[in-house]
């Protein structure tokens, strides 16, 4: 019985770390992008990992994570600073009441205003495959080597129900928030798992795991805070300097 | 079907690429130093950031004419 409940309760938080990952993503590109590209995207990411979990059952963890954590992080992270340059400079020209559409203007530079977002869908859906396989490996792993699948899938998937709850719960909320400076907590945030995954798809390791993500999230946050303060300091200058009309 | 197919590269090139050339150029140069420095015996995370932080620091100096 403690055997079981111990692989269900590690099951269920290692999934939630991966979930919470997975949520941030889609959540982020749905507020900043585009709700419908966003959601069909992280569908379209949870079909394709169901149907990688049911033809390959428990010889999943046969698939190399590696190249795959690679590919996404090296996306994310060159797609996650396009994003954190323009937050950064959109932030440091209007403050934190953000960058005001006028009327008849794109969503975003390049948001279609019809059709499908191919660019937030994209984003989903490697986010829920890349995270959803993580999860897949978490419950085949402890599951498979405990000989307690059952516990193991119920965990994995009770974390992500919970998370993707919390998700839906928040999504209100980020809607209140001005475009510009969800564009630049996005970016953060893309920037961020795309230098954890990169990194981790070459086979190093980082000295505090996990952790590692919540540094490189600080250290950025840093970095775009002083990046804001010299831009808005630069923009003052320039104004004292001109002449007065 | 050319229009497609140019549409369709046009669509990657714009998702890998985005705004700035210089930010796909300089991860991908910067990957590529941190595996050979690790195939040399050094474990080169601690580069990956740097690389970030002076991206994005060169980016947004280059972008400082451009309209917000």
């Amino acid at each position: 019985m403690n055997a079981v409940l111990a692989v269900l309760v590690t099951t269920f938080l290692a999934s939630a770390v991966e979930g919470i990952e997975m949520v941030a993503i889609v959540t982020g590109v749905g507020a900043t992008r585009s709700w419908r590209a966003s959601l069909l995207g992280a569908a379209a990411g949870g079909l394709v990992l169901a149907v990688v979990v049911v033809v390959f059952g428990l010889a999943l963890t046969a698939i190399p994570i590696g190249p795959l954590r690679l590919v996404v992080g090296t996306l994310l992270v060159i797609f996650g600073l396009n994003w954190l340059r323009k937050g950064i400079r959109r932030v440091a020209a209007n403050g934190l009441q953000g960058f005001r559409m006028k009327e008849g203007e794109l969503p975003d530079d390049d948001v279609p205003v019809d059709g499908l977002d191919w660019t937030g869908f994209v984003l989903s859906f490697k986010g829920v495959l890349l995270e959803g396989l993580e999860v897949a490996f978490i419950v085949v792993t402890f599951g498979g080597t405990s000989g307690h699948l059952g516990p193991a899938v119920v965990g994995g998937v009770a974390a992500i129900a919970v998370v993707g709850a919390l998700g839906v719960g928040v999504h209100p909320l980020m809607r209140r928030i001005p475009r510009s400076v969800l564009q630049l907590v996005v970016g953060l945030l893309l920037t961020t798992f795309g230098t954890f995954w990169g990194v981790e798809g070459l086979g190093l390791d980082w000295p505090v795991g996990d952790a590692a993500i919540l540094v490189l999230l600080v250290l950025y946050a840093a970095v775009a805070a002083v990046a804001i303060a010299a831009l808005r300091g630069e923009q003052q200058t320039a104004v004292a300097r001109s002449p007065v009309r | 079907m050319l229009g497609s197919l140019a549409s369709f590269g046009r669509f990657w090139y714009r998702f890998i690429v985005g705004d700035d050339w210089a930010i796909a150029a300089s991860i991908g140069a910067g990957l590529v130093a941190v595996y050979l420095l690790h195939r040399g015996g050094l474990s080169a995370w601690w580069l990956m950031p740097a690389v970030v932080v002076a991206t994005l620091s060169i980016s947004l100096w280059r972008a400082r004419s451009q309209r917000v």
